[in-house]
């Protein structure tokens, strides 16, 4: 019984779970200490906090979603980056075409 | 599936393979509404913008609560692999502690904004605010009633195949919205405040 469970969702031992949280840690942390102590110039700090996002996504993603990519892990995996490139046409597409319209709103 | 798959078993990855697929819609909607605050966070209204009004320790807080409780729910997953039911009652009951904790937080966070009157009509910028927030504290709210009664479930019927089905549902259900909180605290709050 415990097995086939174990087998649908990918492994999950204690040990990514560790590693899992240990790096989200870090992670968030960093994003908080550069944003309160406003270490980088603007610019620089949303293009690192875009980047500790998307580590702490794929982080999150594998220790913790067991998202990979063996032979059943891929019935998860596909769909999942599916999703990620609606998302970003979705997301990226609306925040195109309204920056634009406001630019030529009001330029 | 490499093992010699039963009928229960194909149709156990089936059920949660479709459940999968609800979790991707769900972050469809979710990205729906980060564009939404994405475009309308600047259009204030003459009043505060999300940088005056969010304090950053305490979503630091709220960060640490929502990961300690991802954390908690693996151990009652692996736990259920051990069939140890007392070990995923305790670590079930103290991710319950945990989120229980996160939203009381928001609700706070939410209640404060409110009686300074800070509401979601106040602007354009803050109705976005507070549909995100607030779609993703609904979601953890339900997942909490839904732990409770998957508890009370474990406490009734025990372990079996069923329940430990229907945990690596909430299993993957929370993992998601953790998930979805690192964008919430990167877009909206570290963001918010450069």
């Amino acid at each position: 019984m415990a097995n086939h469970v174990e087998q649908s969702g990918g492994k999950k031992t204690l040990k990514s779970y560790l590693i899992g949280l240990a790096l989200s840690l870090i992670l968030t942390l960093l994003a908080f200490a550069l944003v309160q102590k406003h270490l980088l110039t603007t610019a620089n700090l949303y293009i690192t906090l875009g980047l500790l996002a998307i580590a702490q996504f794929y982080v999150q993603s594998v220790c913790f979603l067991r998202i990979n990519s063996s032979k059943e892990g891929q019935w998860h995996l596909l769909p999942y980056l599916f999703s990620i490139v609606i998302i970003a046409i979705l997301a990226g597409g609306t925040m195109w075409i309204m920056y634009n319209l406001n630019y030529y709103m009001f330029n | 599936m490499t093992h010699a798959a039963t009928h229960a078993d194909h149709s156990d990855d089936t059920d949660i393979f479709g459940f999968w697929i609800y979790i991707l819609s769900d972050c469809i909607l979710f990205a729906s509404l980060f564009a939404v605050f994405a475009v309308l966070q600047s259009n204030v209204y003459g009043g505060p913008g999300i940088k005056e009004l969010s304090n950053l320790s305490y979503v630091l807080i709220e960060t640490m609560v929502l990961l300690a409780s991802s954390f908690t729910y693996g151990l009652s997953i692996l736990s259920v692999y051990k069939n140890a039911k007392y070990r995923v009652l305790f670590y079930l009951g103290l991710t319950f502690l945990l989120g229980a904790s996160f939203v009381g937080m928001e609700i706070n966070e939410f209640t404060h904004l409110f009686l300074e009157g800070h509401t979601w009509q106040s602007s354009a910028a803050l109705s976005s605010f507070f549909a995100l927030v607030g779609t993703h504290g609904l979601h953890v709210s339900i997942g909490l009633l839904w732990m409770l009664l998957l508890m009370a479930q474990l406490i009734t019927f025990g372990m079996t195949p069923v329940i430990s089905r229907r945990l690596t549902y909430l299993g993957l259900f929370w993992a998601f919205l953790d998930i979805i909180w690192i964008f919430v605290f990167t877009i909206v709050y570290l963001m918010g405040s450069i």
